[in-house]
């Protein structure tokens, strides 16, 4: 490297020439340096120095800031919320970017679509945070993620006509989640009455029949084979009316799934009629209970708390999948177009399946793009920030929180506590060294 | 009999040919089902944001943004109004011009320079200067943060604009120096000797042959740049106050009244959004580059 300066390697990529100038090499390379000694490497020292002490900095604490990180609550949680980024989120950029690479190369429109996937990239995370507080709306009628939710659990689990339906006469009917059941059994020949308050007139079907006042079982055959009732809206437009009792006017449920047990089995299943009668006759005599299926009073989907302490970790991780899919797809796809096809085509003249050709030839050939992406990924994710302070509402921010939030609280959110705060920034650099040290080795080996 | 309708009663070699282009058919046609899928998916919350923006808080209380394609009536451009229309806001419009611009010139420029002395110079230690540079590469910001807050309330330059853009520079720099170094390094040696043979100083090597040769570079580095600073959140946060706050602060402030505050802001997240989506599609190809430049080697 630093031989005679006349010397001409022969074979060597580059001819040894003399060193430039002191001078001149201080022209182009000290405004970087004394810009990166002021900005980033005094304040590494200056930092690390400064986790020593107290957050006024007046006493020497030793790690007592650090012993602080790993017993309180708060920091305790941002710790714990870092890892669950580190595990989940740096396999799952990956991963969804290996799926938009592969499949994106297989249609004509696949350089449209990847540069749809690379829009959210430039998008800031306050932009994305704000986009995705709207997205995780509470309300189905407003957020875009409750209200696809809320497409399939219609189908799966649809709400029932009378969803919100309270029993008028609470004594003799009981009520277990979204059933309701006579509270006492009935024998053969008797009549049940079930009386409902609370359903908004709306969800009144409009077939909806005066309820019978009086119920004789006898009318529909033997007595002792019959057991009957009535489902009905126990409301007396403009007021008035006995509470329990069916009165002039009242409207009877239709369409109600009833069943009738013995002693815990379910003996017949009817449904209500217009005027929320229903009839079970070809019965022994003996105790029955009636049931109301659930069907029909099945609350409508809520809406899931995405913005709650629960589900706040899982729903951060989701926009930045949505913010970062585009780099691995940058990065893969990159990578894929390097990939020599013959392998991939002798492969499927072989006779190799689409699966085995993505996990024995794909992906191997894919390796260091795919590191490329898990390392800056995990970086990335490990410094997160701006998507969590403001997509996640003041009052989960203590559930949601990472360590990089905790910094900046601790230093800038009103505890001026610069102790605590250099702590936590140095516990964030101790876990980035590694790759650090990834990097670095890389490029050595490569000079 | 039509070839490749029917599989089951055709002779010995047809099927499989049949059969196959039928699983292909399939499996293109599946695979354009997911990526429109996916791509909505990836489309909508942005049409989300955009719609949210052009309507009143209580219509974004009381129904979704999908809800205008059959009542279009409840869009408005009040909301822009009302935040053009608020000093604050228009001011840290041009904060974020004021911080991004000169930010992005100071890196390019600083890191042109830095970048031809580490691939195109020859001085001791010029490896480990850019192994450093390597390294620095990655480090937080966090650990910044204290030390040059205090150093600039030292310096009585808290709170300024100036202040903000050097701390970016600071942290913009090492990627700067990294992809130009390496796009220098590209530049084949024998340009150079001419040069010096011709007796031309690094001055005019630098001016006449290496900045038009990494021209790419830079314009990679400009758009990632002006990107990265105009969508700061955190300095911004620490290293500005209300007059000299740009655009993300302005709107992370109102977060914390998302519900009443919303209308102010949706179009001012839009607006901020809106900026960098210009430069990204009209500099695509730039971007694209940048970013495998910057992480495959």
């Amino acid at each position: 490297m630093t031989s005679g300066p006349k010397a001409v390697g022969i074979g060597r990529r580059r001819p040894r020439i003399a060193r430039d100038s002191t001078v001149a090499v201080a022209i182009f390379l000290l405004p970087a340096i004394f810009i990166l000694a002021v900005f980033v490497v005094y304040p590494i020292g200056f930092t690390v120095i400064r986790s020593l002490f107290s957050a006024t900095g007046n006493a020497f604490v030793g790690l007592d800031n650090y012993r602080r990180i790993v017993t309180q609550p708060r920091t305790l949680v941002a710790l714990r919320n870092n890892a669950i980024w580190v595990m989940v989120v740096p396999i799952a950029v990956t991963s969804v970017g290996l799926v938009f690479a592969v499949l994106s190369e297989r249609v004509s429109w696949g350089l449209a679509f990847r540069v749809l996937i690379f829009v959210p990239l430039v998008v800031s995370g306050l932009a994305a945070g704000v986009t995705f507080r709207f997205v995780y709306a509470h309300d189905p009628d407003v957020g875009l993620a409750n209200a696809v939710v809320r497409s399939v659990t219609d189908v799966l689990r649809p709400p029932g006509a009378y969803a919100g339906a309270r029993p008028s006469n609470p004594e003799r009917v009981a009520v277990d989640g979204e059933t309701f059941q006579t509270a006492e059994s009935l024998t053969t020949g008797e009549v049940a009455h079930f009386g409902f308050v609370a359903i908004p007139s709306a969800q009144i079907p409009e077939s909806a029949a005066a309820a019978p006042h009086h119920i004789d079982p006898g009318d529909f055959g033997d007595p002792d084979s019959i057991v009957a009732g009535v489902v009905w809206f126990d409301f007396t437009r403009g007021g008035g009316g006995t509470r329990g009792a069916v009165d002039d006017g009242e409207l009877g449920l239709p369409d109600v799934i009833v069943h009738i047990e013995h002693y815990g089995v379910t003996v017949d299943t009817t449904t209500t009629d217009r005027s929320g009668l229903f009839v079970f006759d070809g019965l022994d005599p003996g105790e029955y209970t009636i049931v109301l299926d659930e069907r029909s009073f099945r609350t409508p989907f809520g809406g899931l708390a995405w913005l709650g302490p629960g589900l706040i970790t899982g729903a951060l991780i989701a926009s930045y999948i949505w913010i970062n899919a585009g780099f691995a797809l940058i990065i893969i796809g990159a990578g894929l177009s390097g990939i020599n096809r013959d392998y991939i085509d002798s492969a499927r003249v072989e006779g190799a399946n689409e699966l085995q050709i993505l996990v024995r030839i794909t992906i191997p050939l894919l390796r260091q793009a795919l590191m490329v992406v898990v390392v800056t990924t995990t970086i990335s994710v490990l410094k997160i920030f701006d998507l969590v302070i403001v997509i996640a509402p003041e009052s989960v921010q203590a559930d949601a929180t990472v360590l990089a939030l905790e910094m900046w609280r601790a230093s800038f959110g009103g505890a001026r506590d610069f102790g605590l705060g250099s702590a936590l920034a140095i516990v964030l650099f101790i876990l980035i060294i590694p790759a650090m040290v990834l990097n670095v080795r890389r490029f050595r080996l490569e000079d | 009999m039509i070839p490749g309708k029917s599989t089951m009663n055709t002779t010995a070699g047809q099927p499989r040919g049949s059969l196959a282009r039928l699983a292909k058919l399939f499996s293109s046609a599946s695979a354009h089902t997911i990526l429109v899928l996916l791509g909505g998916l990836w489309l909508l919350p942005t049409f989300g944001l955009f719609f949210q923006s052009l309507r009143t808080p209580r219509a974004i209380s009381e129904s979704g943004w999908w809800t205008v394609f059959t009542d279009m009536s409840t869009l408005t451009l009040d909301p822009y109004r009302r935040i053009l229309g608020s000093p604050i806001f228009v001011r840290s419009i041009w904060n974020s011009f004021a911080i991004t611009i000169p930010t992005t010139l100071i890196v390019v420029s600083v890191a042109a320079l830095a970048g031809y002395a580490l691939a195109c110079m020859r001085f001791r230690g010029r490896d480990a200067v850019f192994l450093v540079v390597v390294a620095l590469l990655v480090v937080p910001v966090q650990v910044a943060l204290i030390p040059v807050a205090q150093l600039y309330n030292r310096l009585g330059i808290f709170g300024s604009i100036i202040g903000l853009i050097f701390f970016h520079v600071g942290f913009g720099l090492p990627f700067g120096v990294f992809l130009l170094r390496n796009m220098y390094a590209t530049i084949p040696y024998p340009l150079f000797e001419a040069a010096r043979i011709d007796g031309a100083g690094h001055a005019r090597i630098f001016l006449t042959i290496g900045l038009p040769l990494v021209s790419p570079a830079i314009a990679s580095l400009s758009i990632f740049q002006f990107v990265w600073v105009w969508n700061n959140l955190l300095s911004a946060m620490v290293f500005t106050r209300p007059d000299s706050a740009p655009m993300t602060v302005a709107i992370q402030q109102q977060m914390r009244n998302f519900g009443t505050n919303v209308d102010i802001i949706a179009p001012g997240a839009f607006m901020q959004l809106l900026v960098p989506l210009i430069v990204f599609f009209a500099f695509q190809r730039f971007f694209v580059e940048g970013i495998t430049g910057g992480s495959v080697k």
